[in-house]
C-alpha cells in the first residue's frame, strides 16, 4: 500500500506492506536510524517518536496508521547546527551513557517542556516512566531536562531557525561503521 | 523485534463505514484503535487477523461530554485525555486514579477507553472502573444501536458482549449527587499489570448514610462487583468498622489465582486491604462534595 | 593518605576553567548520540545484506527427532536454512565456551534449555526470515527437565550432558578455598555463630540494545569482517579463529557503538557464529539481531547462587571467621565468562572488608536445563554474590548481638595501616580507608537522625528501614600470570601517536558500551602530555586498528587499559624529553616537565611545548641517537595486582504495611575508586549501578516453572526499574589511590551494582524487624515482603 506522512517537516511517500511497523519504516525505509528499538512488548520506550507532537512507541504503531500524521524523530530535534536545549541539556548534565534510550528520552522531554515549560522533578520522572534507561539511573536525565527548562533561550533560537524544515538523515543509510566518529562539539 | 504476520489494512472514515467494513471482511477482521493490546499480540503471533480496520479517524468517537445526568465518553477517547480532563476528575475521581496507573504515559497517549474495554483483560483497570460506576456501553451494529450494562458487557476474560460485526461507540457514566469514588492498585513496578486493585464508588444520602455503593476488584478473579460487601454498606453511616467488614467480604468473594505477582492468600489479603482503602477514600470524597 | 572531598562542584563544561586532564568535562561521544548519529549494530546496512533469524526450542529438555525445512526453503525470499546436521558437516555444531566446556551452536541431539537454537534461516529481509521460522517443522521427544539446582546431584536426576562420554551426573566442579580446619576451630569455640541460607536469584543484564552481528565473509581473499556487539573484540577474534578455523589475520572484528553491555556482550553466542556461517554459505553479508525474548531467554544470565553463610564472632562483636557453601546453577552449558583458574569467579573475596582470622568456602557448580551463562550483569566476576553474602551475614550477626550494624562494621574493618592487606583467601588488598568512607556516608545520611526517626515511626506502626552495605570490590584483572581467558593473559595494549601538529590519536584494546572511553582515555593522555582532550582521538572497537587486549568487563578498562594509556603517554613524554633536549641543546637530565612542555631547570622561559616537539620529531632536525622520526609509542600493560575499590552505602526504605510495597526513599553512596579522572562520568557509573541494585533487590528475576519454561522472557515479565522506583541519588566520595596503579585509579564501573543490593535488602529486613524478620531473599516484591511479614519468607527458587 502507499502511505504519505510528514517526517521532521518533510513529506515522504512510500510503498509498504501493511504490517510494517512505524519504527521499521523510520529506520529502514527512511534511513533515520536515530530511532532505536529494545523490546517486543511495548515496554521499553526506546522507540519513542513524536506523532502530532505526542510521544508514541513506534514499535506499536503501524506505518500505515501514521499515514497523514506528523512525525518527529531525534534527527528533527536540532535546527541545523543548533541543538535543541534538550540535546544540550543531556550533554551538560550527563543524561546519557550508551546513548541507546536517549533519542526517545529526549523526544518525550521535548513534548513535556512544550506542554509544561517548568516541570518539577516528579513530573519529569512521570513523563519518562514508560521508558527504560539501563545506564544512567535517571537522576541525570531529570537534571538534563531541568537544564533545558532553565535555558529556553536556546529553544527560541532553534524554533526561529525552523527546526521542522529539516529532514535530516534520508541520506544516512549507513554503509559502514565508523568506530571513531567524533562530530565537532556544537554549542548552543 | 518480533513482527506481525501479514494482513490487509483499511482505514474507516465513519462509524457506518467501519460497520460496513466489519460486515464485509467478517470474523477474521479486527478493529484497531490505539493498538497497544492488539499489536503486541500480533507481534507475538498470538493474534493473526486477516484484516485490520483502523478506526483512528472516527473523530466522532473522540469526546468527553457532560450531558444532563450522565457523562458520555467516546470509545476512541485516549487514556491521556481522560486523565487530563478536569470534568472527569471532578465527577469521577476513580477514573483519574485509575488512568494515572494504567500502563505508562506514552502508552496512554495511544490507548483508548474502547480498546481497553474490548480487550477485556482480567487485569484491565478500566473494566473495574466501569463496573463500579455502573456505566452503560453504547454498541452499534448492523441492526442499529443498543445499550449494554457493564455487568452484561463483560463475558469473562477477553470476551465481551460486542459481536464481531459490532463496534463499541461510547461509554456513559451516570452522575449522582453526593458521590465519591476511588481506585487503588498494587503493582510490582510502575507500568506493570496489577497484582490486584480495587475501586469503589459511594453515594451518600442527605443524612450522610450510604445510599449507593459499588466495589470492584481487578485481577482477583471476580466477575462484576462485590454485591455482598455493597449490601452491608447500604443505609449505614460510613465507619471504619463498616469498611473492615466490607473488606472481609471482598476477600471472601474474590477468586484469585497464584502467579508471579503473588500467591492466593496475599491476593485475598489485598482484596481486603484495598477495599478498605478505596471505601475510606470514596466516602471521604463523597462527604467533601456534600460539604462543597 | 585518604583525602575526603566534598561533593563535586558542577561547572559547565567548556568554560575557561575547563581542565586539561582530569576533571569534569562533557563527553566527546555525546554530540553524535544526542543527534541520533550513533552507529549501533542494527543501524549497519551493507550492500546485498541478508537477514538471519533463529528458530528456538519451545521446551527445556527434549530429544530432537527430526527437522523438516522443505517449506521454509520454498519461501521465495529464503536463501538458506541451516540446521545442526549442516553444522556437523562443517564441524561447527559445537563451539568452545569461555569456561573450557562446549556449547551447541544448533541442536544436533537434544534440546537442553527452552530457547535453545535449533535452526537458522537466512532471507532477503527480516520480515521474511521471521515468517520462514513458522515453516520449519520440528519433532521433539520431550524429556523430564531438571529445573531445581538442589536436585541436580540426586541419583535419579536426568543427565543433561549425556553427549559427553562417560558422564553420569550433572556436577561441573567442586571448588574450595581457605582453610577448613582453622575455620572450624574458630566456629567450635566462638561465643556466637549465626547461619543463614540465602539465594541470589538468576537475573539478566538486559542491556537496552540486544545482541547482534553482521558477518561479511569475502570469499575471494578469505577475509571475515564481523561486526558484533562485543565487549571484547580481540578475544573474540582469537576464539573465532579457533572455532571457525579461519586464520586469525583474516578476521576483523568491529564492535560499533554498543547500547549497553553489563557483561551481556562478553560471550560468543550461537547467533554470531550462525551469521558467519550464513555469510559463508550465501556469499553475502548476513545480519542477525536478536529480539528481546531471545536476549532474555538465551544469552548470558547472571548470579543463580544458593548460598549458605555462617559467621562466628565473640559476644562483643569481633568477627572471627566466615564460612560458606554454595550451589551454583550454571545452566545447560558451562559458559561463564571468567578467568580460567577461578571457576567461581572472584567469589572468594567473600571475606569482604573485614579483618577475619579464618575463612573457608566451597562452591559446587551444576548443570540444569536452563540457559547458560552466570557471570554477567556488572558483577566483577561474582563479587556481587560475595558482597551480598557477607553484608547480609554481618547484618544478621548485628541483629543477633543487638548491635547497631554500622557499629559492628566499624569494629571489624581492616584498618588503614593494615594495607596492603592479605586476606584469608589469597587476595592482597592494595589500599583502603574503610572507616573514613563509612563515617562520610553516615554523615551524609544523617545516620543518627534516621535511627531516631525510625524509632518514632515504629511507635506509630510505620515501617521504615535503614540498610548499610560496605563493600570491597576486586577489579582490573590480570596480572596475566594469574588470570587468563581461554589461555589469553588478561593484559591490555595501547598505542599513542602524536601527529606533527601536536594532535594525537590513542588506540586501545578495550571497548566502550557507554562508559565514555573516548573521553576518559583522552583525559588520561591530556593529564600526562598536556594536550587538550578535544585534540586527542580515541580509537577502539576494531581489531584491525587497535592493539591486542582482553576487553571491557569486570570494571577493568580504567585499571588495565587506563594504566596502559598512562604508561604509553609517559613513554611519549620521555621520548619528547630527549628530542626537547636536542632542540634546546641541553642535557635531558637538565629538563623539567610541566603539563604540556619541557623546560630548562632554573630557566622556565627556555622550553619546548609538546606541539613544538611533535613538529620537530617529524621534521628535518637531526634527532638524538636511537630516536625514530616520530612521536609515537606502544605498550602492553600487565598489572602487578588487581585494584580494590570500596564504598559505604546507606539505604532508607519505607514499606506499606498493608501491601508490602517497598519504596526506596533515599540512597547515600560514598565510593572510593582511587584517583578520579572525570567525576561526572564516575557519578554516572555509580547512579546506573545503584539502579541495577534497586532492580535486583526489588523486582528483577528470571524464574522457571516446573517444566523449565522461562517466566522472565519479556520486559512484561522481567521488570527493570523506571524513573519512578529510584530516588534522587546522593553521592559522595573519598580518594584512596591504588599504590601500584600508574595513576592510582581503581575502576568504578561495577561498584554500585556490587554494593547496592545488600544495602536495600538490609533496609527491607530492618524495616520488617518488628515482625521478627531476620532474612528475606530478593526480589522484595510486595507479595514476597508480605509473606515475610506473615512469618514465612520464601526463597525465590
Amino acid at each position: 500500500m502507499q502511505i504519505s506522512m510528514t517526517v521532521n517537516g518533510n513529506e515522504v511517500t512510500s510503498e509498504i506492506e501493511p504490517r510494517v511497523l512505524l519504527v521499521h519504516y523510520i529506520r529502514e525505509v527512511l534511513g533515520l536510524t536515530g530511532t532505536h528499538w529494545g523490546c517486543d512488548t511495548t515496554n521499553c520506550g526506546t522507540c519513542v517518536v513524536l506523532m502530532d507532537g505526542q510521544p508514541v512507541k513506534s514499535c506499536t504503531v503501524l506505518a500505515a496508521m501514521a499515514a497523514g500524521h506528523d512525525i518527529r524523530t531525534v534527527e528533527g530535534l536540532a535546527a541545523g547546527a543548533t541543538l535543541d536545549p534538550i540535546q544540550q541539556g543531556f550533554m551538560e548534565e550527563h543524561g546519557l551513557q550508551c546513548g541507546f534510550c536517549t533519542p526517545g528520552m529526549m523526544l518525550t522531554a521535548r513534548a513535556l517542556l512544550d506542554k509544561n515549560p517548568h516541570p518539577d522533578d516528579i513530573e519529569i520522572r512521570k513523563a519518562i516512566s514508560g521508558q527504560i534507561c539501563r545506564c544512567t539511573g535517571y537522576a541525570t536525565i531529570v537534571r538534563s531536562v531541568q537544564w533545558a527548562a532553565a535555558h529556553p533561550a536556546a529553544a527560541a533560537g532553534a524554533a526561529g531557525e525552523g527546526a521542522d524544515e529539516v529532514l535530516d538523515g534520508t541520506d544516512t543509510v549507513v554503509e559502514d561503521v565508523a568506530t571513531e566518529t567524533q562530530d565537532a562539539e556544537v554549542k548552543a | 523485534m518480533q513482527i506481525p504476520a501479514s494482513f490487509d489494512y483499511v482505514r474507516a472514515s465513519t462509524v457506518d463505514d467501519a460497520l460496513e467494513l466489519l460486515a464485509r471482511h467478517g470474523p477474521e477482521s479486527r478493529v484497531i484503535a490505539g493498538g497497544h493490546s492488539l499489536l503486541p499480540m500480533m507481534k507475538l503471533r498470538l493474534a493473526r487477523p486477516e484484516w485490520l480496520i483502523d478506526i483512528n479517524d472516527l473523530f466522532e468517537l473522540d469526546f468527553i461530554l457532560l450531558d444532563g445526568d450522565r457523562l458520555r465518553v467516546g470509545a476512541l477517547t485516549r487514556h491521556t485525555a481522560l486523565l487530563e480532563s478536569t470534568e472527569v476528575a471532578r465527577l469521577f475521581s476513580i477514573i483519574s486514579d485509575a488512568e494515572a496507573v494504567i500502563a505508562d504515559p506514552v502508552v496512554r497517549n495511544r490507548g483508548t477507553i474502547g480498546g481497553s474495554l474490548c480487550q477485556a483483560d482480567p487485569a484491565e483497570d478500566l473494566s473495574t472502573v466501569c463496573d463500579v460506576l455502573r456505566a452503560v456501553a453504547v454498541v452499534r451494529g448492523p441492526g442499529g444501536e443498543r445499550l449494554v450494562d457493564m455487568n452484561d458487557f463483560h463475558r469473562g476474560p477477553y470476551e465481551t458482549a460486542v459481536a464481531p460485526d459490532e463496534l463499541l461507540c461510547e461509554v456513559r457514566f451516570p452522575v449522582r449527587p453526593r458521590s465519591g469514588s476511588a481506585y487503588e492498585k498494587v503493582e510490582r513496578r510502575v507500568g506493570d499489570w496489577a497484582v490486584a486493585a480495587a475501586g469503589a464508588a459511594i453515594s451518600l444520602a442527605e443524612d450522610g448514610s450510604v445510599e449507593a455503593a459499588a466495589i470492584g476488584l481487578t485481577a482477583l478473579g471476580l466477575d462484576g462487583t462485590v454485591a455482598e460487601a455493597e449490601a452491608v454498606l447500604l443505609g449505614r453511616q460510613p465507619s471504619e468498622e463498616l469498611f473492615v467488614e466490607a473488606g472481609r467480604l471482598a476477600a471472601i468473594a474474590c477468586d484469585p489465582v497464584a502467579d508471579q505477582r503473588g500467591q492466593i492468600d496475599y491476593k485475598r489479603h489485598l482484596a481486603d486491604e484495598l477495599t478498605r482503602r478505596v471505601l475510606r477514600q470514596a466516602c471521604a470524597r463523597a462527604a467533601q462534595t456534600q460539604e462543597g | 593518605m585518604t583525602v575526603i572531598h566534598e561533593r563535586d562542584s558542577n561547572p559547565a563544561a567548556g568554560d575557561a576553567d575547563r581542565p586539561v586532564g582530569y576533571g569534569r568535562i562533557q563527553r566527546k561521544e555525546d554530540p553524535r548520540f544526542v543527534r541520533g548519529k550513533g552507529h549501533y549494530i542494527d543501524d549497519l546496512v551493507l550492500p546485498g545484506m541478508l537477514h538471519g533469524a533463529i528458530l528456538r526450542a519451545p521446551v527445556a529438555h527434549a530429544r530432537l527427532v527430526s527437522i523438516d525445512t522443505t517449506n521454509a526453503l520454498a519461501h521465495p525470499k529464503v536463501l538458506a536454512v541451516i540446521t545442526g546436521k549442516d553444522l556437523e558437516g562443517l564441524k561447527l555444531a559445537w563451539a568452545p565456551t569461555l569456561s573450557a566446556d562446549v556449547q551447541a551452536v544448533l541442536v544436533t541431539d537434544k534440546v537442553r534449555f527452552q530457547g535453545q537454537e535449533v535452526a537458522f534461516v537466512v532471507a532477503e529481509d527480516r520480515y521474511a526470515a521471521r515468517d520462514a521460522l513458522e515453516l520449519i517443522d520440528v519433532e521433539y521427544d520431550v524429556l523430564p527437565p531438571l529445573v531445581d539446582a538442589r536436585k541436580a546431584l540426586d541419583a535419579d536426576a536426568p543427565v543433561i550432558r549425556d553427549e559427553i562420554p562417560g558422564r553420569t551426573d550433572n556436577k561441573i566442579f567442586d571448588w574450595e578455598i581457605g582453610n577448613a580446619a582453622e575455620t572450624e576451630a574458630l566456629f567450635a569455640s566462638a561465643d556466637v555463630v549465626v547461619r543463614q541460607e540465602m539465594v541470589y536469584p538468576r537475573v539478566h543484564p538486559a542491556p537496552m540494545e540486544t545482541c547482534g552481528a553482521v558477518a561479511d565473509f569475502d570469499a575471494v581473499n578469505g577475509k571475515l569482517t564481523l561486526y558484533e556487539t562485543t565487549q571484547a573484540p580481540h578475544a573474540h577474534r582469537t576464539l573465532f579463529a579457533i572455532v571457525a578455523g579461519i586464520p586469525e589475520h583474516k578476521i576483523r572484528i568491529v564492535s560499533p557503538d554498543i547500547g549497553g553491555g553489563f557483561g551481556n556482550k562478553v560471550g560468543i553466542y550461537p547467533g554470531y557464529i550462525l551469521a558467519v556461517v550464513g555469510s559463508i554459505v550465501t556469499g553475502r553479508p548476513v545480519k542477525w539481531v536478536e529480539d528481546r525474548s531471545e536476549n532474555l531467554m538465551s544469552t548470558s544470565f547472571a548470579r543463580d547462587y544458593i548460598m549458605e553463610g555462617e559467621i562466628a564472632a565473640t559476644k562483643d562483636g569481633k568477627i572471627l571467621a566466615l564460612r560458606t557453601n554454595v550451589l551454583a546453577d550454571h545452566g545447560a552449558f558451562n559458559a561463564t565468562a571468567q578467568p580460567t583458574k577461578t571457576p567461581a569467579g572472584f567469589f572468594s573475596i567473600f571475606t569482604g572488608s573485614y579483618d577475619l582470622q579464618a575463612a573457608y568456602c566451597k562452591v559446587t557448580g551444576v548443570y540444569t536445563n536452563k540457559a547458560p551463562g552466570g557471570v554477567a550483569y556488572a558483577c566483577s566476576f561474582r563479587v556481587t554474590e560475595a558482597v551480598y553474602l557477607v553484608e547480609r551475614m554481618v547484618d544478621i550477626l548485628a541483629r543477633k548481638l543487638d548491635m547497631d550494624p554500622a557499629e559492628l562494621r566499624l569494629k571489624n574493618f581492616i584498618k588503614p595501616e593494615q594495607f596492603p592487606y592479605a586476606n584469608k583467601t589469597g587476595w592482597v588488598y592494595d589500599s583502603g580507608n574503610y572507616e573514613a568512607a563509612m563515617r562520610k556516608s553516615m554523615e551524609l545520611a544523617g545516620y543518627e537522625d534516621l535511627r531516631r526517626e525510625q524509632v518514632e515511626k515504629r511507635a506509630k506502626g510505620e515501617l521504615m528501614g535503614i540498610g548499610i552495605s560496605f563493600f570491597t570490590e576486586v577489579v582490573g584483572a590480570g596480572p596475566r600470570k594469574h588470570f587468563d581467558i581461554v589461555g589469553l593473559g588478561m593484559a591490555d595494549g595501547a598505542e599513542l601517536r602524536v601527529h606533527p601538529t601536536g594532535k594525537a590519536v590513542v588506540r586501545i584494546s578495550v571497548q566502550s558500551q557507554g562508559q565514555g572511553h573516548e573521553t576518559t582515555f583522552a583525559q588520561i593522555v591530556a593529564e600526562e602530555l598536556g594536550i587538550p582532550p578535544e585534540n586527542i582521538d580515541v580509537v577502539h572497537g576494531d581489531t584491525d586498528q587497535t592493539p591486542f587486549g582482553l576487553g571491557t568487563y569486570g570494571s577493568r578498562s580504567t585499571p588495565v587499559s587506563g594504566g596502559a594509556v598512562a604508561l604509553v603517554a609517559r613513554k611519549v613524554r620521555e621520548k619528547a624529553k630527549l628530542i626537547a633536549a636536542a632542540m634546546l641543546e641541553t642535557r635531558p637530565e637538565d629538563l623539567e616537565w610541566e603539563k604540556g612542555r619541557w623546560f630548562v631547570k632554573g630557566d622556565p622561559t627556555a622550553g619546548k611545548t609538546i606541539e613544538d616537539i611533535a613538529m620537530a620529531a617529524h621534521g628535518t632536525m637531526t634527532l638524538p641517537e636511537g630516536i625514530d622520526g616520530n612521536l609515537d609509542a606502544e605498550v602492553t600493560y600487565d598489572p602487578p595486582n588487581l585494584t580494590f575499590p570500596f564504598g559505604a552505602y546507606i539505604c532508607v526504605v519505607d514499606i506499606d504495611p498493608g501491601t508490602g510495597h517497598v519504596k526506596v526513599r533515599r540512597f547515600i553512596a560514598v565510593d572510593d575508586c582511587g584517583t578520579r579522572i572525570n567525576p561526572m562520568i564516575i557519578e554516572g557509573q555509580v547512579h546506573g549501578g545503584l539502579t541495577d541494585g534497586v532492580g535486583m533487590a526489588l523486582m528483577e528475576i528470571i524464574e522457571f516453572d516446573a517444566d523449565g519454561n522461562n517466566l522472565g522472557g519479556s520486559f512484561m515479565d522481567y521488570l527493570i526499574p523506571t524513573a519512578m522506583e529510584v530516588p534522587d541519588w546522593e553521592t559522595g566520595f573519598t580518594v584512596t589511590p591504588s599504590p601500584h596503579h600508574p595513576i592510582g585509579a581503581k575502576g568504578i564501573g561495577e561498584s554500585a551494582t556490587v554494593g547496592s543490593p545488600p544495602a536495600i535488602v538490609n533496609a527491607v529486613v530492618d524495616a520488617l524487624a518488628p515482625y521478627g524478620v531476620v532474612h528475606m531473599d530478593m526480589p522484595c516484591t510486595p507479595a514476597r515482603v508480605w509473606e515475610a511479614m506473615q512469618g514465612r519468607p520464601r526463597p525465590p527458587i
